[in-house]
């Protein structure tokens, strides 16, 4: 087995303190028997020899300690000297090899594949998510030493002025701060999205809401296109809301490696970007996540250009309808004839 | 018609005109349905949903005999906290109809009480109250069956008179007449004995699942109540079973699309043994299955598949292709059981927690124990003894009519029943004097009259509602059984100030969308001309349409609710439905091409 990388199928949600909480999603649904584009994570290890290493030339984790919180000007030069030793520092033998030979198990023979970089944080799953939006994502990225230096660039993330001065403003102690990276097969996506288990609007876990657009997801989530959207009973499939939407434009591969902006042709941008057998795929597939974590879900998703695959690139826990108050529609009582006096009863 | 200038109010009672020319036929009306000057006080919704067209002056029954037997429920038998009986008026052939709601809390609580020690009686009580109830009802029906039809011979018999009977056969009119008024008036009674409390624990349940779901469809709702075997299925199984039988004994040819009934008949008979098993099949099937009629039972002119084989022969064909198809016809009982027990489930699950569980369970326990009768009743009553009873003043109307005092019996649904009664009482007395009756001088000219009343008043739109608007409608009779609220009175103010649209809108009652050519049918003669795969838009969908589902893609009323039986038959069929719209059958065209999305209630017209 390898000491830095671990196969998505070999992980779950138990495995988070080690592929942070991305990778082991990913795992976790792959394990549910959803697909997911196959990838790989590079575990915290990898991170934690990476640092210890830096560290025999010059303190890393002392300089982030010896900060105060309120040293906005102090944190800044610190977070830019250490994101660049991150960046201009080697990876061992070892962990080249592994990246190396995981990469290249993601490709058909001799070619390099397309992948995304993504930063996989340990404390994805406290409870401020927003932490993990201060990660970074990397896109259409390839070959390999490409993909080394975004790993680096994951790393780096975790020293920007952001995340230092969140950290210090919570007193984080930082032996316990780690970062898993997810290597992941890009995508061709011909309509992406998100889809909640429960209304966003009503917090209603009957439906099912569904966005979307044509290509790549990061349009919608960057809100540079207004996405198509359907509200479809969880349970009966029916699809009691449908707004299709002008779709302008959409993100696709840039031949250069990275993302590009392009207009939708005229005939497709009010066309809806998913059929209806899609949107029922998409609901079983909704359902089934849901049921495997006990709770609603945040899900990203894509539809594969080629294979028409649907695809599901993360799930999260919904935040925040679990997190408001639930107020009960009604309660068992002694005589339930009692429950009448609601209509009868005038207590409406 | 200044759109923008109607005010956003109801016309009062006081100003809404009898329409020239008319004045005599609203005359017949007796007097406590007239509207009066103190009446403008008061908030008046058209009726439309069970009287949709003008009422004849005899059909007026129905209203007089429905609420009494309403208001006596709610008011007096079960005093429901907060609302008393059900006010009615007719001007222009229309009946309105208001509420009286109970406000003072210390009467609700006084009422709140005494509701308890009875309607929660009921609801204990249920399964040995409705199979009583079964009972008192099939009891009644017997009697009106028993009725004979009126006859005066021209001396009595013999027999009579060396019995010593001692009352004559002009006596014997007068005692079937008020006999069948009496029976009609008591099966109203038994109708609303138990319906209020039905409707009341099916919207408990409706209630809780809105609030637990508040995007949840009412059709999704409606199908985790609605029953599998209702009586309200029987007439179209048996359809199946008749269609099953033709194939298997080979007369299934015989059923020619565009053959009238005799006809079909005649070449069963001359067919020999195959056909006259048949036959035979299908008298078993008539009694009672086929005592349902084309309307909702509220017009003598709503007649019985029994008093005409159109619409169920219509239906034979189709039916008969599936057979020979191989498609299995027989409606899979157990699997639209284990569908909806997975349907409750699935829902139950989804719940916050087991508190909110714990009471789901228990209303829709208590729904599914109310619901045979809410489904179940409209059979016995307002198909079966309602057929029983027009067809029995339809024999008061021939004996009449064969006395001068008609052109035809049809014409006796143009008198009140008072007045029905003064005409039998005239040839009563007229059989006795030996002298001729007053009638044939002083009917035909009235009768006349009072029909051209009917063609003006349906001519005229009415107005949906009259009086001051009330801020809220909180009385649950009217909730529940017209499904009126504060919004659709908004809705009604502002339908007529709405611009053109090509959309009409009503109730999701069965999802799914689908575009076909639009048929309008206004009557069972119209159901011949619906061709395989068109859209059905007509006025009030009705159980006994369900034949006509089998050809059609998608339905679309003017009046109904997602509860409705057409509702329900439309998703037992898989067909996109939706009722309620109001004005489908006068703003949608015959052959037009219409899309209709039954999930979100919504009909385009597309040109």
């Amino acid at each position: 087995m390898a000491k830095y990388i671990s196969w998505f199928r070999d992980i779950g949600l138990d495995d988070r303190p080690k592929v942070g909480g991305k990778g082991g999603s990913l795992g976790e649904l792959q394990r549910a028997g959803i697909d997911v584009p196959p990838g790989f994570v590079v575990r915290t290890e990898a991170f934690e020899d990476f640092i210890d290493a830096l560290e025999r030339h010059s303190p890393v984790r002392a300089r982030v300690e010896g900060l105060a919180a309120d040293e906005l000007e102090g944190i800044g030069a610190v977070s830019r000297e250490l994101r660049t030793r991150i960046e201009d520092a080697p990876l061992s033998a070892e962990l080249l090899q592994e990246i190396g030979a995981a990469y290249r198990g993601l490709g058909e023979a001799g070619l390099a594949p397309a992948v995304a970089v993504r930063s996989s944080a340990t404390t994805e799953d406290a409870a401020d998510a927003s932490f993990a939006g201060l990660q970074d994502t990397y896109l259409w990225v390839t070959p390999a030493d490409s993909v080394v230096r975004k790993i680096r660039s994951c790393w780096a993330s975790l020293y920007s002025l952001e995340s230092l001065s969140y950290r210090r403003r919570l007193g984080i102690a930082e032996s316990t701060v780690a970062m898993a990276v997810v290597v992941q097969t890009m995508v061709d996506a011909r309509t992406a999205g998100v889809m909640f288990t429960r209304s966003p609007i009503s917090g209603d876990r009957s439906v099912i809401a569904i966005e979307g657009a044509w290509g790549l997801g990061s349009a919608l989530v960057s809100g540079e296109v207004t996405p198509d959207r359907w509200v479809v009973a969880k349970i009966t499939g029916e699809i009691s809301v449908r707004e299709i939407s002008d779709k302008a434009i959409r993100h696709a591969q840039s031949p250069g490696g990275g993302v590009e902006e392009l207009s939708v042709e005229q005939s497709l941008r009010r066309e809806p970007c998913l059929s209806d057998g899609e949107l029922q795929s998409l609901r079983a597939i909704g359902r089934q996540v849901e049921r495997h974590y006990g709770r609603p879900q945040d899900i990203e998703w894509a539809i594969d250009r080629h294979t028409q695959q649907i695809l599901l690139l993360q799930s999260r826990p919904e935040t925040v309808w679990s997190n408001k108050d639930a107020q009960t529609a009604a309660v068992r009582v002694t005589d339930p004839l009692l429950h009448v006096m609601r209509i009868f009863g005038g207590q409406r | 018609m200044n759109a923008q200038l109607k005010p956003r109010e109801f016309p009062l009672p006081s100003t809404v005109k009898v329409i020239s020319g008319t004045e005599r036929a609203q005359a017949a009306y007796p007097y406590h349905v007239q509207f009066s000057k103190a009446d403008d006080q008061k908030f008046w919704f058209y009726n439309s949903m069970h009287f949709p067209e003008p009422m004849s002056a005899f059909d007026m029954v129905t209203a007089e005999a429905a609420y009494c037997a309403l208001g006596a429920a709610n008011t007096r038998v079960h005093c429901l906290p907060t609302t008393l009986g059900i006010d009615h008026r007719i001007i222009n052939g229309r009946v309105y109809i208001g509420g009286n709601a109970v406000t003072d809390p210390k009467e609700i609580a006084r009422r709140t009480v005494e509701f308890q020690k009875r309607a929660f009686y009921y609801y204990q009580n249920w399964e040995s109250l409705y199979a009583q109830w079964k009972q008192k009802m099939l009891k009644l029906i017997e009697d009106a069956r028993a009725l004979p039809d009126p006859a005066l011979p021209e001396f009595e018999p013999l027999e009579h008179v060396h019995a010593g009977r001692g009352i004559a056969s002009n006596h014997d009119l007068l005692v079937t007449y008020q006999k069948a008024l009496e029976g009609y008036f008591r099966m109203w009674h038994h109708h609303f004995e138990f319906l209020l409390l039905g409707y009341g624990a099916y919207l408990t349940f409706f209630g809780f699942c809105k609030k637990a779901f508040p995007e949840i469809t009412d059709q999704t709702i409606a199908r985790m109540v609605a029953g599998i075997d209702a009586e309200i299925f029987r007439p179209d199984d048996e359809l199946r079973r008749l269609a099953r039988c033709a194939v298997d004994l080979d007369v299934d040819a015989h059923f020619l699309e565009g053959s009238s009934v005799d006809d079909i008949m005649r070449s069963l008979r001359a067919s020999g043994e195959p056909g006259r098993r048949w036959l035979e099949e299908l008298q078993i099937s008539r009694d009672p299955w086929f005592n349902i009629n084309v309307g909702d039972g509220f017009y003598h002119y709503h007649r019985s598949w029994n008093d005409d084989l159109t619409m169920p022969f219509s239906a034979i064909p189709g039916y008969a292709r599936s057979v020979r198809a191989g498609q299995l016809l027989d409606r899979q009982v157990e699997r639209l059981r284990d569908e909806r027990s997975r349907l409750i489930a699935d829902y139950r699950e989804l719940l916050a927690n087991e508190e909110e569980r714990a009471a789901y369970d228990q209303m829709i326990g208590l729904a599914h124990r109310v619901f045979p009768y809410v489904e179940g009743h409209k059979f016995y009553c307002e198909h079966w003894y309602t057929n029983l009873f027009f067809n029995k003043i339809r024999s008061f109307g021939a004996m009449l009519a064969a006395q001068g005092f008609f052109a035809s019996a049809e014409d006796v649904f143009h008198l009140t029943h008072y007045e029905l009664e003064a005409a039998i009482i005239d040839l009563m007395n007229a059989w006795s004097s030996g002298s001729g009756p007053r009638g044939p001088a002083h009917w035909p000219p009235i009768v006349a009259e009072r029909k051209a009343a009917i063609v003006e008043w349906s001519r005229h739109e009415t107005p949906p509602a009259l009086g001051p608007i009330p801020d809220v409608i909180d009385d649950p009779a009217i909730v529940m059984l017209w499904g009126i609220t504060r919004e659709s009175l908004d809705n009604w103010l502002s339908a007529g100030t709405a611009t053109d649209t090509n959309e009409v809108r009503g109730f999701a009652a069965s999802s799914g969308v689908v575009e076909g050519i639009a048929r309008i049918v206004r009557s069972v003669e119209d159901i011949s001309r619906l061709q395989q795969g068109d859209i059905l838009v007509c006025h009030v969908t009705n159980p006994t349409w369900t034949p006509v589902f089998q050809k059609i893609r998608a339905a679309v009323s003017d009046i109904g609710g997602s509860m409705s039986h057409a509702a329900i038959v439309a998703r037992e069929y898989g067909l996109p439905a939706v009722v309620g719209t109001g004005n489908a059958t006068s703003k949608i065209k015959d052959g037009q091409r219409i899309r209709v999305d039954g999930g979100r209630g919504i009909v385009t017209l597309l040109h």
